[in-house]
């Protein structure tokens, strides 16, 4: 009875929204404002339904109704209650069920909190938000129904892929999805303006906080996959270049450049045309990458043939949904009054260079993740593109930016002093050059490109923490007043010192772990001794543990340092009978200056019986990674909440006219 | 001109330049950053040189799994035709086993394949698609070797499409 109701549930949401595509667009072209206003009820009760069979679905894993054949495949009544609940997206229909339901939520909350939008441009942009709903509503329905039956019913599940049960990774696809459709409303936002033909600065101011907050989230998730990686699948690595992590980084990278063009567009009137081309770009990233991870084509192309037709639909749906606002932007594009001249040492320039390698690191990535799907396609030929590709053409793009990133919050609009700027951040300068020498005295085996790096970080970091001195005066005037004018920076700019210095602290962890890890893999016995990275550790053997729906061998490591015991790592190897599959959890000690980390995995055949394969690693400063991630997040939230006070979405406080603007 | 044309063209003059660098970059990677994949076969009719890194890909001979030294294994990997000797010093993939299918990247040294990395199939119903294709080539490969258990999955296959 429950999952007819969802069913029923999504059919209904399904008409929702083609009322809510028709009926406002209509209205805002003959100008009646009750059918546009229709949008805002519209668009909650489209995300009501939707939530209502989306918690049906739910329920039928919590409750483990194997008459549901989404429950039977992916569920089993062993199963600890927290995956059960997160099985519900765990599977392909239970995930596009999750990416509606955000589509949803983003056009219910514009409807709800964007009061101060005007009408004709809020009724467009939920008008194309519930066209992509529609596409994917009728998707789900017509080829992927989460609720379809089985008859007669197993008496237990399949269990979900034990590599799926994992804490970090049940929250990942949330997080992602966010990101993902979270940019849906920046590019219905786009389309509309592209339907009023016209974009001014308040469009921007609009469209930012959504920018935001999906940022937010898909950099959270995209760095919660990648921890999950690192700890859950044993090889101690936390980026494979992978094509699925590459579908999720490539709508992370242009959103970064949607984020940083949109402030000129909000402040200066310029870019305009390019902010909404980003803008629909980045959501076409993010289609994408929905369609090769769901449509097999990842595997093969001729896996992509096997099962046809959610592939094509998806296919259908995104050459509608790109092409169709391509071409709407090509039409539409010259009404674009042009912004404000600037210099070519500007604040402007410098978004712009920002702007520009942004968009050309996403090139590089989309062109080794599609080159081999094309090339097959083609040819028949099969290749892998792997991490020297990588490495090769994406690092030496990004490593410009982030030099311009130390000096770009210095520059001032129109017409900036550079002379001036590098003679106050001399200091800086000169620090990471002697940071340079001195990592290289430490570290003299590693590349050498791994030193640049490091002074590059160096500089980054240092020159984002003189801006943000000098922003507060720190040390020009007295402390008092420093902490005054602390308190009134607006958060915004708060929030920008915050990201920047994040990714400089990434980048000691991306450096330190690539660069100069160690690594040792071997067969062992009890008794077994291994050096590494200055430290002894003795394998002591494998004991038997029962978990709820696994078995587990549990190794036991000791850890000594100069003779002294530092730890005990105890790495797992689970088998889970009913998926019949084993997992690694390797053990990990982390510190500031690196993580030690062991996997194990039982002997391969009977000639090595009783040796177990060992893998220990030492990654000098990994945790940087999740730190800097984390600071990130942190920062986008900051600069979220200053928007939220000066959009006045929600009028809470109403402090907002006393604060100055904000200048990122 | 004036200086809004000009500004205009200065900025066309840079994206054209860091397209072409871009393009430059890309050119020069892709040639370490790409590997082939080939089947035991081709790669005993037209073996690569030394010093290209490519994928190879098939069965896991029976029998033919074993130590060497402290962590290193050797095995032959087959597609029913030919077989490559294999060397791998590090630790081996869940479901690794003599029988199943394999994909692994390296070097063709001296006739045996040395792989710096080892990739299994993804779990019990999977197998890499090149290892299909290859086996197929060869005629050896039978169409649903993993056998349905359960009437469970008849009734999966007729519930998923239509409905």
């Amino acid at each position: 009875m429950i999952p007819e109701l969802g069913q029923f549930a999504l059919t209904l949401a399904l008409i929702t929204a083609v009322v809510q595509g028709v009926l406002p667009i209509w209205g805002a072209s003959l100008n009646n404002a009750l059918w546009m206003r229709s949008a805002t009820s519209t668009a909650s009760l489209q995300f009501v339904l939707i939530a209502i069979a989306f918690g049906a679905l739910m329920r039928s894993f919590v409750v483990s109704d194997f008459t549901v054949l989404n429950v039977v495949e992916n569920s089993n009544s062993l199963k600890p209650m927290l995956f059960k609940v997160a099985g519900t997206w765990g599977s392909h229909e239970g995930s596009l069920l999750l990416w509606t339901l955000i589509l949803a939520l983003f056009g219910a909350a514009v409807a709800v909190l964007g009061r101060n939008i005007p009408t004709g441009l809020k009724a467009r942009t939920l008008s194309v938000q519930a066209w992509i709903s529609i596409g994917f509503l009728s998707f789900m329905l017509f080829t992927s129904n989460p609720f379809d039956r089985v008859f007669p019913a197993p008496l237990d599940g399949n269990d979900l892929n034990p590599l799926l049960q994992d804490v970090g990774l049940a929250m990942h696809p949330p997080l992602l999805y966010i990101g993902y459709v979270g940019f849906s409303i920046v590019f219905s936002f786009a389309v509309a303006a592209l339907i009023e033909g016209r974009v001014d600065p308040a469009w921007a101011r609009w469209v930012r906080p959504w920018t935001l907050a999906a940022w937010v989230a898909l950099t959270g998730g995209i760095a919660l996959g990648s921890w999950w990686a690192y700890y859950e699948l044993g090889w101690g690595g936390w980026w494979f270049w992978d094509p699925v992590e590459n579908v999720s980084f490539m709508p992370w990278l242009l959103g970064t450049a949607l984020l940083h063009s949109a402030i000129v567009t909000e402040k200066r009137g310029a870019f305009k045309s390019w902010t909404i081309l980003l803008a629909i770009l980045t959501f076409s990233l993010s289609l994408l990458g929905t369609f090769i991870v769901r449509s097999g084509l990842l595997t093969s192309v001729h896996a992509f043939a096997v099962d046809p037709e959610r592939g094509i639909y998806i296919l259908g749906l995104l050459t509608v949904s790109i092409g169709g606002s391509l071409t709407l932007y090509a039409a539409r594009v010259h009404k674009m009054e042009p912004g404000g001249l600037f210099a070519p040492i500007s604040r402007e320039g410098g978004l712009l260079l920002n702007n520009l390698l942004l968009t050309l690191a996403t090139a590089t990535v989309l062109f080794g993740t599609l080159y081999p799907l094309f090339l097959e396609g083609l040819t028949g030929d099969k290749i892998s593109v792997g991490p020297p590709f990588f490495n090769t053409s994406f690092i030496p793009i990004m490593l410009p930016l982030v030099l311009i990133m130390g000096i770009g919050p210095f520059l001032s609009w129109k017409r900036a002093d550079l002379a001036g700027i590098i003679s106050r951040l001399k200091w800086v300068i000169l620090i990471a050059g002697i940071s340079a020498l001195v990592v290289w005295y430490i570290q003299t085996k590693g590349p050498a490109l791994a030193v640049i790096a490091m002074a590059i970080a160096v500089w980054l970091l240092l020159a984002t923490l003189r801006e943000w001195s000098s922003r507060i005066r720190l040390g020009q005037v007295e402390l008092t007043e420093s902490l005054d004018r602390l308190r009134r920076v607006p958060r915004a700019a708060h929030g920008m010192t915050m990201a920047h210095a994040g990714l400089a602290v990434c980048m000691f962890g991306f450096v330190g772990s690539s660069a100069w890890k160690s690594e040792e893999v071997l067969f062992v016995q009890p008794g077994k001794l291994v050096q590494i990275a200055g430290f002894d550790v003795t394998f002591e053997g494998v004991e038997q543990v029962q978990g709820p729906n696994y078995t587990a061998s549990v190794g036991k490591l000791s850890v000594m340092r100069n003779g002294r015991p530092v730890t005990i790592l105890r790495p797992e190897r689970r088998s889970y009978p009913v998926a019949q599959s084993q997992t690694t959890e390797a053990a990990i000690r982390s510190t500031p200056a690196g993580d030690l980390y062991a996997s194990i995995t039982e002997p391969v055949n009977q000639e090595i019986e009783g040796q177990w394969t060992l893998r220990i690693l030492y990654e000098p400063l990994v945790g940087f990674v999740w730190f800097g991630s984390l600071m990130l997040v942190f920062g986008g939230l900051l600069s979220l909440s200053d928007r939220r006070l000066r959009v006045g979405a929600p009028k809470r406080k109403a402090r907002s006219a006393s604060l100055p603007i904000a200048a990122e | 001109m004036s200086l809004k044309k000009k500004r205009r063209v200065q900025i066309i003059l840079v994206a054209v330049v860091a397209l072409a660098l871009a393009t430059g970059l890309i050119g020069y990677a892709m040639q370490d950053g790409i590997n082939f994949f080939r089947s035991p076969t081709q790669v005993t009719e037209t073996p690569p040189a030394a010093q290209e890194t490519f994928r190879i890909g098939g069965l896991v001979e029976e029998g033919s799994l074993k130590v060497v030294g402290d962590a290193a294994v050797t095995f032959l990997v087959t597609d029913g035709n030919a077989s490559v000797p294999v060397t791998y010093k590090g630790a081996l993939p869940d479901l690794f086993k003599e029988g199943e299918g394999m994909i692994g990247s390296g070097n063709l040294i001296g006739g045996t394949f040395q792989a710096t990395e080892i990739l299994a199939k993804h779990d019990e119903e999977y197998m890499p698609v090149e290892v299909i294709d290859a086996l197929k080539a060869q005629g050896v490969y039978q169409e649903g070797r993993k056998t349905p258990s359960e009437p469970l999955e008849t009734v999966t296959n007729g519930a998923g499409n239509d409905s």
